[in-house]
């Protein structure tokens, strides 16, 4: 059976049409015609969103989130493959972990679930977990992080650098010196941390562990990515790097683009997330390095919890949002609204370049003859405001609730297949 | 007013009508019988989540002096431990039929988040390294007793700004009534974006006392220094901290002989304070102490029995 995507617009351009059999993309041009109709009239298309930083939080936490229900809010929210990070309960610091992990993604079968393996064995930053043993394992890791963990021993830092190279793999970092940013930490500090009397999480922490490892990455030769970049200063570091020829790579959150330190004034922990929201002058960094290419790619850090682990004090509650639905919407808002890129630097930070990043085969390509059909439409012209019981997530923590964003997903398709049809999934996917 | 959640809800209306309620409950303390009715019936929980002896005894007698039933609930040990979540643990304390939780809990921020659960009055006992808004009403009101009007006074607040719940509703409180304030600690505890606050600040406390760097100097406040930071790195050693910061025979010399001395306590003797300050005839700390019933029953009065009662 042929599917024909019916006068979309890839990356924003002419409008056309493109004809898809057995997955893969065979046709492009006008007055096609297929089995299967997908109208897009007046729609974008894209190549499908790959995520490179997503809890979905099984095991262990299935409470919270489960890949069923986190692979629907990926798919929802226009994406076909997403990085599962490590720290789950048990760790992904083993084969057979990451195995499990990519084996339940299959099976759901609505995004391609790329497990992200642990740097260190049981996230503990002491000594170095099995990575060769889920490099070479079915799920093929290509993305090792302790992410919520800052590896913040440089002997082991630089070791995960150096021990990555025969696998093509990279090492995610979440920058965090535990010195200056305790697990207490857990608002900017600065003028609002201050105020409000909450532990201050300085910029500093952050730029200055991505100092350092820029420089191990340089002596090491080796890929370092850079995860959830917040401050202006650690945009100047990477540009200085970058510069020099460093094989750095650093993503930024679609929270990270939108929100301020201003709004914890209400101690409200759907505002809590690691690292912290910034200033407004931070955020309009960001947007900067994202549009010159500084920062490569968006990712979304979607972080499930349960309410009981956010009905607490802002200081006892858990760290993290969810993203994966809303991440288009705020791109739009923050980058294509104002002008700083355009659908065709959409398609390239949030497709394209994360999917090299983590090596994802088959994902972030062109839309051309011969593609896989991993693709995406939206709708440039409407609008949809976010209202958390409606989310496909087990948990209920977006900080956009209420909101207005632009640019609702109407179609996702993975391989040829449709995953998402008319903003929601698709009923040959659930049956 | 529903709550008091921070020294900086109280507009200079509110501030000076409770602390004028306090003057005339004071005034029920040098009576034989202490009790007044105005609370009957009313059930007011102290819900301390942080041991407090002081300011839990404060609000325990207050509530009793307005005839309120008064249980205390400690909820020590956090709530995230036990797997229950701080909502939880409030609306079950709350369901028993309360008409005022008095909470102190050592997260900041965490009594604003109890108050946005119930319907009942909410009144900030202490949270975290926020505020503690009516240690700042009775700090106000030993002032007024000593100084009278606080427009233009200037008061000095020295010690760990950055982790003090009092020094922030001091500022606030001491601000609306009009008051110039003056911060004085080591960089390492004076708190992130202090420039911003509506004061001045300072690290030579001499300088400050003397009235070289700011001003003559009507009130000094000294604050406590935790145990816990005494560890933390803040300073090298007590004895270096004492030398510079801390209230000596000596820097008592160069304050006006009218110049009242306050200290929340417990006071660490020879730390921040000296036995010479803290005994001398400048020290209002036990006023304070005094103060602290009056305040907290002109609180609890004006926010449950209600404003147009105020006829006491």
């Amino acid at each position: 059976m042929t599917i024909l995507v019916r006068g979309a617009a890839p990356l924003g351009g002419e409008a056309t049409d493109v004809l898809i059999d057995d997955g893969v993309i065979v046709e492009i041009g006008t007055g096609l015609s297929g089995d299967h109709t997908v109208e897009a009239e007046g729609l974008v298309l894209l190549p499908g969103l790959v995520d490179l930083h997503t809890h979905l939080r099984e095991p262990g936490r299935e409470d919270a989130e489960t890949i069923a229900s986190g692979s629907a809010a990926a798919a929802l929210g226009g994406f076909t493959a997403v990085h599962a990070m490590a720290n789950t309960d048990p760790v992904a610091d083993n084969a057979e972990i990451v195995e499990l992990v990519a084996r339940r993604g299959l099976q759901v079968g609505l995004v391609d679930v790329r497990p992200v393996g642990a740097v260190s064995k049981g996230l503990a930053g002491e000594t170095l977990a099995e990575i060769g043993n889920m490099a070479r394992s079915s799920a093929a890791v290509r993305v090792f992080s302790d992410d919520g963990r800052c590896v913040h021993d440089s002997r082991l830092m630089r070791r995960a650098l150096e021990y990555v190279k025969p696998f093509d793999a990279v090492i995610a970092q979440h920058a965090q010196d535990p010195r200056l940013a305790d697990s207490a930490a857990c608002a900017h500090e600065g003028e609002v941390s201050g105020r409000l009397g909450l532990p201050g999480w300085p910029a500093v922490a952050e730029e200055s562990i991505v100092a350092r490892d820029v420089m191990l990455a340089d002596h090491t030769g080796s890929r370092l990515h850079v995860c959830h970049v917040s401050t202006a200063g650690t945009v100047e570091v990477l540009r200085w790097a970058k510069a020099r020829g460093i094989a750095v790579t650093a993503e930024v959150t679609p929270h990270h683009l939108l929100l301020t330190c201003d709004l914890l004034a209400g101690y409200d922990p759907v505002f809590k997330v690691n690292p912290p929201l910034r200033p407004s002058t931070d955020v309009m960094a960001l947007r900067e390095a994202l549009a010159d290419g500084t920062i490569d790619a968006v990712a979304t850090d979607h972080a499930p919890h349960a309410a009981q682990d956010k009905d607490h004090a802002f200081g006892d509650a858990a760290f993290g949002m969810l993203g994966l639905q809303t991440a288009l919407g705020v791109v739009a808002q923050t980058m294509v609204l104002p002008g700083l890129l355009d659908w065709a630097g959409v398609a390239d930070r949030m497709s394209v370049r994360p999917a090299a990043i983590g090596r994802v085969p088959g994902h972030g390509r062109a839309i051309e003859v011969g593609a896989p059909a991993n693709l995406t439409l939206v709708d440039p012209a409407a609008e949809w405001t976010v209202d958390p019981a409606r989310l496909a997530s087990k948990s209920r923590n977006t900080p956009f609730a209420g909101l207005t964003l632009p640019a609702p997903v109407v179609a996702t398709m993975l391989r040829g297949r449709l995953t998402v049809a008319g903003g929601a999934l698709a009923e040959a996917v659930l049956a | 007013m529903k709550n008091l959640l921070s020294a900086g809800d109280l507009d200079r209306d509110e501030a000076i009508a409770i602390l004028d309620t306090a003057v005339r409950m004071h005034s029920v303390q040098t009576r034989e019988v202490k009790k007044l009715p105005p609370l009957r019936g009313r059930t007011v929980v102290n819900l301390f989540f942080e041991d407090s002896t002081r300011t839990r005894s404060s609000f325990e007698i207050a509530g009793k002096w307005l005839s309120a039933d008064v249980i205390n609930v400690s909820a020590k040990g956090s709530s995230v431990s036990k797997g229950e979540s701080l909502r939880d643990t409030v609306l079950t304390v709350a369901a028993l039929g309360v008409d005022a939780l008095v909470v102190r809990h050592p997260a900041s921020g965490a009594v604003a988040r109890i108050a946005s659960w119930v319907d009942c009055r909410v009144i900030n006992a202490g949270d975290g390294t926020h505020e503690h808004p009516t240690q700042a009403l009775l700090d106000a009101y030993t002032l007024r007793g000593r100084l009278g009007d606080l427009a233009d006074r200037h008061v000095t607040i020295v010690g760990d700004i950055t982790h003090s719940r009092v020094a922030r509703s001091n500022v606030l409180l001491l601000r609306t009534l009009g008051a110039r304030v003056t911060l004085v600690a080591p960089p390492t505890l004076m708190p992130s974006g202090v420039a911003s606050w509506p004061c001045e600040t300072g690290w030579d406390l001499d300088a400050v006392l003397s009235g070289k760097a700011f001003g003559d100097v009507d009130a000094v406040m000294m604050l406590r220094v935790q145990r816990e930071r005494m560890n933390g790195g803040y300073f090298p050693t007590e004895r270096e901290y004492a030398t510079a910061y801390g209230l000596s025979a000596e820097r008592l010399d160069l304050l006006g002989e009218s110049v009242p001395v306050l200290h929340p306590g417990p006071m660490n003797r020879g730390l921040e304070i000296s036995s010479a300050a803290a005994d001398s005839a400048r020290s209002v700390v036990l006023d304070q102490v005094q103060a602290g019933v009056s305040v907290r029953m002109a609180v609890l009065y004006r926010l449950l029995a209600g404003a147009e009662e105020a006829g006491v």
